[in-house]
């Protein structure tokens, strides 16, 4: 078979088609233009260290450098059409503004060859962005097959997160290198779970079980937030998530779950207050909130809204954590969930034991 | 130069007296079924509204200055970034351009005596003023405070006053229905027998496809919001999880509505931008019968693009992909005519004066506004970008720099016709220079703090964002006096300007056949044929600092 | 055209050129409000498909309480009023006033034919407690007493009140859904409908049926029913929501009907010129092709 024809039949239908060609060519070329180190591979590369740059935070999953890419592909797209028009309309503003002796000269008021490359060009482009964007989504959002599993739980206005063995923290801890499996699910109202270092995003909706996975390449700790609104304290709804080196893990998990019987009682029940998220409503340090000032509330009389007065003895918190409806301090909304079935005896033991030391 | 024609009789007597004079009081105007009328109307209650949701959104800049509290309660900032998009979305930009400048100038354009169904027209003035107050009343009853968009459940289940602001919103909405059906129509019936579609003006074809998208759209939004009513007062379940229904269904039923919604807002600006650049050059628009198409290609299209608001919801994989490479084929119908306009000025004769600054401000502005787009249509950047700072300034850029600016171009455009008077020159290009400016000090920095990751409708913020938000609202600030220089500007001209000549300008298009402001009836007869574009035959008058048509021999 | 106003029609408004550019434009804005109905109306369809395909279950079960007899009657009621419409439509063409008259009169007759029908079936709807969301609230009834079905669809009896004290001799186990409890043991006394009340969270939960629920059923006994599923009142909802706006057009439809029915009493319409009788019999004509489309979604389920 001759050259030419072994190129039209073989090697050239094999590489247009190739996408994963394309996809590796305009990640060289996002990279040759922004300051951006870039591996080869078919995963998403895993970057050497890397700072946030202007436009984005650190990237510290697997998904985010592929997100990266795209974005600045897109971006200095953007640039110099951006440019290109503008620079067009100042060049024609001057050159043919009205002046003395100027005047407009009749030009073509179609061209059809003109016309159709600025459909053409732009609609080829917009095919690649859609493309790349299209399969950087749908590896973002197939979860691997094995992976630590882990449940998010989103109420308002706190973040919860199981753990395999049960354990439940405030914080999302992870090892890095593995692929971390959430299932998210919301006990009230739609919010979404967002790390902007992981590039990742997924709503969090009542009712149903969404899945969502990422692999954290770098050790530390990213922010989370909630990013679909959902009342009073949305924007307070944050959440950290811890990333241990791949050995450390499992020893962290071990430990932590084990707070209550090696921690002191009241340090367990600090441990329990902040996990269980009750710092978005209730203040330790005499400050007003969604919900009265903890400290000090141990011993005090309370004013309830009936007009009744109470004195905040054991019982008293261990029926406002239980059966918060029961009874409502004055001047408060009664928006506290209740804990019944959530928290278990000892850890409502230990949160007692917390509030009365808080002075 | 040539001598200038006889002048033309605009048969001022049979037309009736200048319509601003033909009958006093009150009552013969909030009765009035004189289509200038009831734009001036629509004109002075949508700009109200403009400038109170711009007051909310001062307040909710202010508040934005510092981190946790500034000067408000969370709970009130939600209410005033909820009144903020359901003023300026509902009772401002969607009337906007349409009951404003539609009512005023389709007539005019298409050489009529007024359109298909003046009493309709007026019924719909109506249901705006009726829905407005309605929605005002609202703030007083607790006000709302989900965000415009009133996602399920929150909206179903907060304790502020969602029913009676939906309620307003439906209200709201027939009198968008019937603007668009008012004009369909009048298209339609009321050309001269010499205007075939392709001889209309660009403005008419945008109008057109716009009135399309208000009678097809809105009513699902009607629906909408009814349902979102019954789940409120009868706990009829059909987006609450417990009782088999499905909270993300609200959202396909509100966005199916309210991304066309979007379309209602640009494709009118689109057309004044056509108007404009073509009038100021002083040269025919460059590819009218692919901007007439792209039109009604953004109006069908943007039919079929709503799910690309929810990628993040859940919604499978499959859908995701579809709604993303639809939404990327109606960006290029747009990008179509800025290449077109920017053909339109090539050789021309550019006048910087102020409606041409404010529509080049439209192309600088609205150029970074669509080309944001690309970031959000793209399904793997969506995801990171969605529901952030970003996703705030690309519609700002798109709705504020976009449509509001070729709004007020409009505006500057047409006000000697309506009004008869001239206004200043120096500070309408003053007022042009501190918007274009200042909106860039504005939003610029909410790109890059939506990137970087600053989550939206966020009372309190994390502190490496400060520099970014104060940024942003000492722009705010500006874009205010902006604004407010328009409005003075405008105002001032009614007591201290010129009078203005029939066509000060030298459009070609048949609004500038008759005096400014016109008379009562328009027209006395049909005016005969002109090529909407076709600037040849106009020449400037001297003595009265206008336009002239000369007949075609001296041409 | 001047200002003129000589040798023209009194109706032609000022802004047309001739009667017949009037008529086309007002049917042609006719025409367009009607789209805007059935964009409308296809949102409940489009909420309708979506629930069903969800829960079949509930609407094949639900849709039995719907009586077909009333339903189809109602429908024959409304194709005739779109026919005598429709004759009023040709008579005024024709220019016959009193046959305009009556064929108006006979489409209003059974508009409210129509609406008095759907009385009877919301308010036994309303006795059985059968109501859309949380004032879903099924009255516990003897098997013995008023469950018996009504072949002929008349009116339900009047006392519905639960003093009867018989239990059910065939209480149905239900699956009451998670969480929920019999209300009360099958030997107790029935308690006062309104004393029910369903379990609420912050999203309220949904009530389930009561145990030992005999079901009223139209032409059906109450054994062949099976077990009633959860979210029965979603079916409701959705009955409610659709009837009840269609039920409001009708209202409008009579409305305007009344009002060109004293116009053409009045004699305002000529042959050339009985544009409003013409757009009302549009109207009207929508109206009852949206209840074509309703009632065997809603009552014709298999």
């Amino acid at each position: 078979m001759s050259l030419p024809s072994t190129i039209i039949s073989d090697w050239l239908p094999g590489t247009l088609l190739d996408t994963d060609l394309w996809m590796s060519m305009c990640r060289q070329a996002a990279g040759l233009v922004g300051t951006i180190d870039i591996g080869q591979g078919g995963l998403w590369p895993t970057l050497a260290q890397f700072d946030g740059s202007f436009w984005m935070p650190v990237r510290a999953s697997t998904a985010a450098g592929g997100v990266d890419d795209l974005f600045y592909f897109i971006f200095w797209l953007s640039f110099v059409f951006f440019f290109g028009i503008v620079g067009v309309m100042v060049l024609f503003v001057f050159r043919y503004r009205e002046r003395p002796g100027h005047q407009a000269e009749e030009t073509a008021t179609h061209s059809t060859a003109l016309e159709v490359t600025w459909s053409v060009v732009p609609l080829v482009l917009v095919i690649i962005i859609f493309w790349w964007g299209f399969q950087g989504f749908m590896e973002m959002s197939v979860p691997p097959s094995e992976g630590r599993e882990i449940l998010v739980t989103a109420e308002k206005w706190k973040f919860t997160f199981t753990y395999p063995n049960g354990y439940v923290d405030g914080d999302l801890h992870v090892p890095q290198g593995e692929n971390i499996l959430l299932t998210l699910n919301s006990l009230d109202v739609i919010h979404s779970f967002y790390v902007p270092a992981f590039r990742l995003k997924r709503d969090v909706v009542p009712g149903r079980y969404h899945k969502a996975w990422f692999n954290a390449t770098e050790v530390g700790e990213y922010q989370a937030y909630c990013a679909e609104y959902c009342g009073t304290a949305h924007s307070d709804m944050l959440a950290r998530v811890i990333v241990h080196p791949a050995g450390e893990y499992d020893a962290w998990l071990r430990e932590a779950s084990d707070f209550i019987s090696t921690l002191p009682p009241a340090e367990a029940g600090a441990k329990v207050f902040s996990i269980r998220g009750c710092p978005a409503c209730h203040s330790v340090k005499s400050e007003s909130n969604v919900g009265p000032a903890l400290d000090g509330l141990f011993g005090r009389t309370e004013h309830l809204e009936d007009g009744v007065d109470i004195l905040a003895d054991e019982n008293y918190l261990r029926e406002s954590i239980l059966e918060p409806m029961a009874k409502v301090v004055g001047g408060y909304e009664p928006v506290m969930p209740t804990f019944q079935g959530r928290l278990s005896e000892d850890e409502v033991t230990v949160l007692i034991a917390y509030l009365k030391s808080l002075e | 130069m040539t001598e200038l024609a006889q002048k033309p009789t605009i048969a001022h007597d049979d037309a009736g007296p200048n319509y601003l004079k033909a009958g006093s009081g009150a009552l013969s105007w909030l009765f009035t079924l004189d289509h200038k009328r009831i734009g001036i109307m629509y004109m002075i209650g949508v700009s109200a509204s403009f400038f109170l949701g711009g007051i909310i959104a001062l307040l909710v800049r202010t508040e934005l200055l510092t981190p946790g509290k500034t000067f408000v309660e969370a709970d009130t900032y939600n209410q005033l970034f909820t009144l903020h998009g359901v003023i300026m979305v509902f009772l401002f930009i969607i009337p906007s351009i349409p009951a404003i400048l539609g009512n005023f100038v389709l007539p005019l354009m298409l050489g009529a005596k007024d359109v298909a169904f003046p009493r309709m027209n007026l019924a719909s003035f109506w249901f705006w003023l009726f829905g407005g107050v309605l929605a005002l009343a609202s703030m007083h009853m607790g006000a709302v405070d989900t965000g415009w968009t009133f996602y399920t459940p929150y909206s179903t289940t907060t304790n502020t006053s969602v029913t009676v602001t939906t309620l307003a919103a439906f209200i709201l909405g027939f009198s968008s229905i019937f603007t668009g059906l008012n004009f369909i129509v009048t298209i339609h019936k009321l050309r001269p027998k010499w205007m075939g579609w392709f001889d209309m003006p660009l403005f008419l074809w945008s109008i057109y496809a716009t009135a399309v998208i208000q009678i097809l759209a809105t009513p699902v939004l009607g629906i909408t919001l009814m349902l979102l009513i019954a789940e409120r007062t009868l706990g009829v379940g059909i987006f609450d999880p417990a009782m088999g229904g499905d909270p993300v269904l609200y959202q396909h039923f509100f966005w199916f509505y309210s991304h066309p919604a979007v379309y209602i807002m640009i494709l009118p600006a689109m057309g004044i931008i056509s108007e404009l650049i073509s009038v100021h050059s002083r040269k025919t628009i460059f590819g009218y019968t692919l901007i007439a198409y792209s039109s009604i290609a953004i109006a069908m299209f943007g039919f079929l693009v709503w799910g690309h608001h929810m990628f993040t919801s859940g919604q499978s994989g499959l859908m995701n992909m579809i709604f993303s490479a639809l939404t990327f084929t109606v960006s290029i119908p747009s990008a179509i005519k800025v290449f077109n306009w920017l053909a339109t000025m090539y050789k021309g004769e550019i006048r910087l004066n102020t409606p041409m600054l404010f529509a080049l401000g439209f192309i600088f502005l609205f150029g970074i506004g669509g080309l944001t787009g690309l970031f959000l249509g793209a399904l793997a950047t969506d995801i990171h970008l969605h529901d952030t700072y970003f996703v705030v300034s690309h519609f700002h850029y798109v709705m504020e720099g976009g449509t509001v600016m070729a709004f007020v171009a409009g505006m500057f455009h047409w006000w000697p016709k309506m009004t008869g008077r001239m206004y200043s020159e120096t500070w309408g290009r003053i007022s042009a220079l501190i918007i274009v400016v200042s909106f860039n000090l504005t939003f610029f920095p909410q790109f890059v703090m939506g990137s970087q990751g600053m989550p939206r409708r966020y009372y309190n913020y994390l502190e490496q964002f400060t520099g970014y938000h104060q940024m942003s609202t000492v722009g705010a600030y500006l874009l205010g006096l902006g604004f407010l220089i328009v409005a003075v500007t405008l105002v001032a001209s009614l007591f201290t300007g010129k009078r203005a000549p029939a066509n000060p300008w030298g459009g070609a298009t048949l609004e500038w056949a008759c005096a400014s402001p016109p008379p009562h009836h328009n027209f006395a007869k049909t005016p005969d044929y002109r090529a909407p574009y076709d600037f040849s035959a106009l020449r400037h008058d001297a003595e009265d600092g206008g336009y002239r048509s000369v007949p075609s021999e001296e041409v | 055209m001047s200002g003129n106003d000589q040798g023209h029609p009194p109706e032609l408004a000022h802004h047309f050129d001739s009667m017949e550019e009037q008529h086309e434009s007002s049917k042609q804005g006719m025409w367009l409000f009607l789209a805007t109905e059935i964009l409308l109306f296809g949102g409940l369809f489009c909420a309708y498909a979506v629930y069903r395909s969800l829960h079949p279950e509930v609407f094949i079960y639900a849709h039995q309480y719907l009586d077909k007899v009333l339903g189809g009657i109602n429908t024959v009621v409304l194709i005739t009023s779109s026919l005598t419409m429709a004759l009023a439509v040709r008579a005024a063409q024709l220019g016959k006033r009193k046959h305009l008259v009556i064929f108006l009169a006979l489409t209003l007759l059974g508009a409210c034919g129509f609406l008095g029908i759907k009385y009877v079936e919301y308010s036994h709807k309303w006795h059985l407690g059968l109501l859309p969301g949380i004032h879903y609230d099924p009255v516990e009834d003897s098997h013995a007493t008023e469950s018996r079905a009504h072949p002929d669809g008349g009116e339900p009896p009047q006392d519905s009140s639960p003093t009867v004290t018989e239990a059910p001799e065939h209480a149905i186990e239900l699956d009451v859904g998670a969480g929920l409890t019999p209300a009360r043991a099958a030997d107790q006394p029935l308690p006062e409908p309104e004393q029910y009340t369903a379990p609420t969270s912050e999203l309220t939960a949904a009530p389930a049926g009561p145990a030992g629920l005999a079901v009223e059923a139209y032409g059906n006994d109450a054994h062949d029913l099976g077990p009633e599923p959860r979210l029965v009142q979603l079916f409701f909802s959705i009955y409610f929501l659709m009837t009840g706006l269609h039920g409001i057009h009708v209202l409008a439809g009579m409305a305007v009907i009344s009002w060109v029915l004293v116009r053409s009493a009045k004699g305002h319409f000529r042959p050339d010129y009985y544009t409003p009788v013409e757009n009302v019999g549009l109207y009207w004509h929508i109206v009852d092709l949206i209840w074509i489309f309703l009632f065997p979604l809603l009552y014709l389920i298999h």
